[in-house]
């Protein structure tokens, strides 16, 4: 029944790989979710996040220009952990959720190189808007201290008003923004 | 006593254990979903498939549901666990900022990663623009963090400011979901023809 695991500007497709086997029913993947959101809460006081191990690797990267040019920077500060920012917890949730995802990935025949974008427009065109929009939803993830898993998923999960609050203003926006880039999706 | 941090003192090596651990689960959990997939997860916004609010809705009441029994059964302090202050300009200007990215980029932070796993480059330059967002943040406009903490309305939750407790309010979000259950399967039957063909 799945529609998107042969998108338009799919390269590299060989005819000979496995058909990609459909997603999870999405009620399931939400329970699933939801219990190691529970683990997580369960055993650390604290839930998901994605955002600030992004952080911390920015401030590794930024050490490189000398620990001077850091402490001009609360921000980096936060994330220096004495000299080890990359010994951070939410870095190590996402190398783990990026092999996590692989595993999934590879057990249903659906990893293979591609650009996703609807047929109307390029996939320069489309690599493009991808780097734009990460930079955007960077920026106001900082802003608001969290994402969609440290604000949304987790906030909400604890009934935390800054959580619920940040969800409704994502879904406000990403309506109103998804009217003006129908050509990019549809 | 829940949670386990606040009993056990976890040697930083124990810590990131756990948080490799947890995360192979969550980036499991995030490709079965198709949230690999930057088209599944920008449908939700033209309405014929809504998977994202589905799959994000149901894992909310999981482990709402799964905190309350907890806490209800005194097995798990609720108060013990962290809850960011709520500061009304920042979550609703930073989330109207992140909601904007999200459907110009295609993902969202932990989405990055499947999308990644699974061989789409558009997730990695999605990733590369986050990494070069949040550089920009520290090096810019590094006294935004003082100024949320500074502007800050404090700690904020529903059953706080209603005197609701967690339990009913659980029930409710159980209640809202069979009902929003039924709404999407409407709307994705209703905007069917903006679904792409194969």
């Amino acid at each position: 029944m799945n529609t998107l695991v042969h998108p338009h500007a799919g390269t590299g497709v060989h005819p000979e790989a496995a058909v990609a086997r459909p997603f999870m029913n999405p009620y399931l993947a939400g329970f699933l979710l939801g219990l190691v959101l529970l683990a997580t809460f369960a055993i650390t006081g604290r839930g998901l996040g994605a955002t600030a191990g992004f952080a911390a690797l920015a401030t590794g990267l930024a050490s490189s220009l000398g620990v001077e040019h850091l402490q001009a920077s609360g921000v980096h500060m936060k994330y220096w952990n004495d000299g080890a920012p990359l010994l951070n917890w939410t870095l190590f949730l996402l190398v783990g959720a990026l092999a996590g995802a692989a595993l999934s990935g590879w057990q249903a025949h659906r990893i293979r190189w591609s650009i996703e974008r609807g047929p109307n427009t390029t996939d320069g065109r489309r690599l493009l808007l991808a780097f734009v929009g990460g930079f955007i939803a960077a920026y106001g993830a900082k802003i608001a201290k969290g994402c969609t898993s440290g604000q949304a998923l987790t906030g909400s999960a604890v009934l935390n008003v800054s959580g619920l609050v940040f969800m409704g203003a994502v879904f406000l926006a990403a309506f109103a923004v998804a009217q003006l880039v129908r050509k990019e999706w549809l | 006593m829940l949670p386990l941090a606040s009993s056990v003192d976890f040697s930083l090596g124990a810590e990131l254990a756990i948080a490799l651990v947890l995360g192979l689960g969550f980036g499991f959990a995030l490709e079965r979903a198709g949230f690999g997939s930057a088209r599944k997860l920008t449908a939700v916004f033209y309405l014929y498939d809504m998977a994202v609010v589905k799959v994000m809705f149901s894992a909310v009441v999981t482990a709402l549901v799964g905190l309350a029994v907890l806490s209800g059964a005194g097995v798990l302090d609720m108060s013990a666990l962290y809850f960011e202050p709520t500061n009304w300009v920042a979550q609703i200007g930073g989330g109207l900022l992140f909601g904007a990215g999200f459907v110009v980029g295609g993902y969202c932070p932990g989405t990055s990663m499947a999308a990644i796993a699974t061989g789409r480059k558009d997730g990695i330059l999605f990733a590369l623009g986050m990494l070069t967002g949040v550089w920009a943040y520290a090096e810019l406009t590094p006294g935004l963090d003082e100024w949320y903490k500074a502007t800050a309305a404090g700690e904020l939750t529903l059953p706080g400011l209603t005197g609701i407790g967690m339990g009913w309010w659980a029930a409710g979000f159980v209640a809202f979901l069979a009902f929003g259950a039924w709404g999407m399967g409407r709307l994705e039957h209703r905007f069917a023809h903006l679904r792409p063909r194969a």
